[in-house]
């Protein structure tokens, strides 16, 4: 493929492929695995003229000379890597994946609650019967390359009817002591009427180490299922995140999705994909970017309305500081069959810089004609007046600044159900905020 | 307490205070009034110290430090509290929250303490009571939906739980219903004492006859044109402010 020729790691990919031994796999999976090849050889990475990919350039993120090993080598968990991902009086359980790969031992979970490497759950029916039935291999390049060659990750499945008493914490850590490609795959199904609220944290260190992260999540919510995922990144400086996950969402089901993408990573790309595929489902997607330096940070998601009487409900906030650049991209899709449909999107940015930029583009595109649909989209900067205000009465610039930026996320902030995590996210916002003097 | 001398200001191109002198002492209550854009709500936005004012001449005195060279939020923690016209909506501030970082954040600089949530919660609660501040409001966005009579109730209730030593009141009487008047107006006298003072801006003589001032200044065309006791306002109200005008201007041809 001409269009590929200055990236060598698509090469490196290809005969990653062709070397990789799938021998032993289930026939589903080896499957999913030749489909995302074909299709990865055809797409190769996306460039800026793809329409989804227009203000995000990928190639300079894959310059480097990575490691793509199909499994990551030995590496060393050390402890402060973990406790970067910790939440002060947090009560969970806990799970944590090195580079993909999960740590041994296990907090001891409920019976009702599954956790396996997605390798070595492979026989497991749920996983056969939900592996890459929601991912768009033919459309989107990291994620067809991500199934073709994906090294492990996590299978998690809660019974039909539990209620996990607390939340579950997964926490990502990645590590490397020279450049890493790594391609995590990982599979959460909620059965009919169980409740289940997930944190994953996203953390890394060495910055002198470039390390790449095309993931992907499946998220299968059945009926009357109720699912409140948080998506915490806070990777540091070297770290380049592709994150897609595709949530299926069946009858009376609520999926709830809150993403926080914190300063330092290089790059963060977020897929979220939430197919509708029942009726009268609800989703929520709170998003909030916090970007510094030249940060470059991407929200695409994607509601596809399928069946009558589904609401969704859309809220991103960015907060863009020195030369960071956002992008939010929300697309609703509302299909012919989708009436009654309640559709609500809104994103707005905070620029705290003169060189911060961002590009904001809400999409709807609606087939049916019985729908109420809303959007809108805002930058802007801190009110004077505001600043004035409060350090009329004493409060410093800077924790003026803090105050106003956590007041502009508190609409994201506080529909986090579980309060030591709210306490966190406004702790981190608070954090990065003075540092900037403009 | 506070020193003005021959104070000068704009606000972009155009001058609003052309040399005011004027003295407070602790214990005093002063009024100022004057006609529409005489420079009385420049004058309490040049000593808060809001950013769009500039100083070109004078000085200004504060317990013997020089007020214009200080931040705004230096001069809010040596005690300075402007009660503002048109107070501003923050939502997703609480009330609570935004006073305690501001209380806190005084004390720091006046290294004391920071208050305990507790502590603060007493303080909060006993200061609410006396200045009839309602509860449900407290814990609310800081003045996001409140009516107009609630955010200056709001203004009086964070001076009573600041408890600055000069106050500036920028016309804090205007939009108040007589009941709403009364309540700011009873707060204020109960925070009167003899180490602190009060400037009021104001329109009209229905507030001074709540909050009897010490003197009443009459502020014309960037200027204090005439001082006098709270009798001056009764006879402002009589007469109007032409006559002290006619005088003023006879007063600068003879000059």
């Amino acid at each position: 493929m001409t269009k590929q020729i200055t990236i060598p790691l698509y090469e490196d990919l290809l005969n990653g492929f062709n070397n990789t031994s799938i021998h032993g796999e289930n026939e589903t999976i080896q499957e999913a695995r030749r489909n995302g090849f074909e299709s990865f050889k055809r797409l190769g990475f996306p460039t800026r003229k793809n329409e989804d990919w227009k203000y995000t350039g990928i190639t300079p993120f894959l310059q480097e000379q990575y490691h793509i090993n199909g499994i990551a080598k030995e590496a060393e968990i050390s402890a402060a890597l973990i406790n970067q991902a910790s939440i002060p009086s947090l009560d969970s359980y806990r799970l944590v994946l090195l580079n993909g790969q999960l740590q041994t031992p296990i907090d001891t979970l409920p019976d009702f609650i599954r956790v396996k490497s997605i390798r070595e759950a492979k026989e497991n029916v749920d996983l056969v019967k939900y592996f890459g039935k929601n991912t768009d291999v033919n459309s989107f390049h990291f994620a067809a390359l991500n199934t073709a060659l994906f090294s492990n990750g996590l299978f998690l499945e809660i019974d039909a009817k539990a209620i996990l008493d607390k939340p579950l914490h997964i926490v990502h850590a990645f590590t490397a002591t020279g450049n890493l490609f790594i391609q995590p795959r990982h599979l959460i199904v909620v059965h009919s009427n169980a409740s289940l609220s997930v944190i994953e944290t996203v953390v890394s260190e060495n910055p002198l180490s470039k390390i790449f992260v095309n993931s992907l999540t499946e998220v299968v919510v059945e009926e009357n299922a109720c699912f409140d995922h948080y998506v915490m990144q806070i990777a540091q400086i070297g770290t380049r995140l592709v994150h897609q996950t595709d949530v299926s969402q069946k009858r009376h089901s609520v999926y709830s999705n809150y993403t926080f993408s914190m300063p330092k990573a290089d790059l963060i790309r977020n897929n979220l994909h939430v197919s509708l595929d029942d009726d009268q489902t609800e989703t929520h997607l709170y998003g909030l970017y916090l970007g510094e330096g030249q940060q470059l940070i991407d929200n695409h998601s994607f509601i596809n309305h399928k069946r009558p009487n589904c609401n969704s409900n859309e809220i991103y906030k960015g907060v863009l500081l020195d030369k960071a650049v956002g992008v939010f991209n929300g697309k609703v899709f509302v299909q012919p069959d989708a009436q009654k449909t309640n559709a609500f999107q809104q994103n707005n940015n905070l620029l705290l810089s003169n060189k911060a930029t961002i590009n904001t583009k809400p999409q709807l595109e609606i087939f049916a004609d019985d729908v109420k649909c809303s959007h809108g989209a805002t930058v802007g900067q801190l009110s004077k007046d505001a600043m004035f205000y409060l350090r009329s009465r004493g409060i410093g610039e800077e924790a003026a600044r803090a105050l106003l930026v956590n007041a502009f996320a508190f609409d994201v902030t506080e529909k986090i159900k579980i309060p030591a995590l709210e306490q966190h996210v406004n702790h981190l916002i608070a954090q990065h905020i003075p540092v900037n003097k403009n | 307490m506070l020193k003005i001398k021959n104070l000068h200001a704009r606000v972009e191109e155009k001058q609003i205070l052309k040399g005011i002198n004027l003295v407070v002492n602790a214990g005093e209550v002063h009024a100022i009034m004057g006609p529409n854009g005489s420079g009385k709500s420049s004058l309490a936005s040049v000593l808060a110290g809001r950013e769009n004012y500039e100083v070109l001449e004078g000085e200004v005195d504060f317990d013997g430090k020089d007020l214009l060279d200080m931040s705004p939020e230096d001069r809010a923690r040596e005690g300075l509290f402007m009660a503002f016209q048109y107070p501003i909506e923050i939502p997703g501030v609480s009330n609570i929250n935004f006073l305690r970082t501001a209380l806190n954040e005084i004390r720091t600089y006046k290294k004391l303490p920071a208050l305990d949530a507790k502590q603060f919660l007493r303080l909060s609660k006993e200061k609410q009571k006396l200045v009839e501040f309602d509860a449900k409001l407290v814990n609310r966005s800081l003045n996001e939906g409140f009516s107009g009579g609630e955010k200056k109730r709001n203004e009086i209730f964070q001076l009573a739980m600041l408890e600055p030593k000069l106050s500036i009141l920028d016309e804090t009487d205007s939009g108040l219903d007589i009941d709403a008047l009364r309540i700011v107006a009873s707060g204020v006298n109960k925070l009167r004492s003899k180490d602190n003072a009060f400037i009021l801006i104001t329109h009209y003589q229905r507030l001074l006859e709540y909050i009897v001032p010490d003197f009443v200044h009459v502020l014309y065309n960037g200027r204090i044109i005439k001082s006098g006791t709270k009798e001056l306002a009764l006879e402002l109200e009589e007469k109007g402010y032409d006559w002290l005008k006619e005088t003023f201007q006879e007063q600068t041809v003879q000059l």
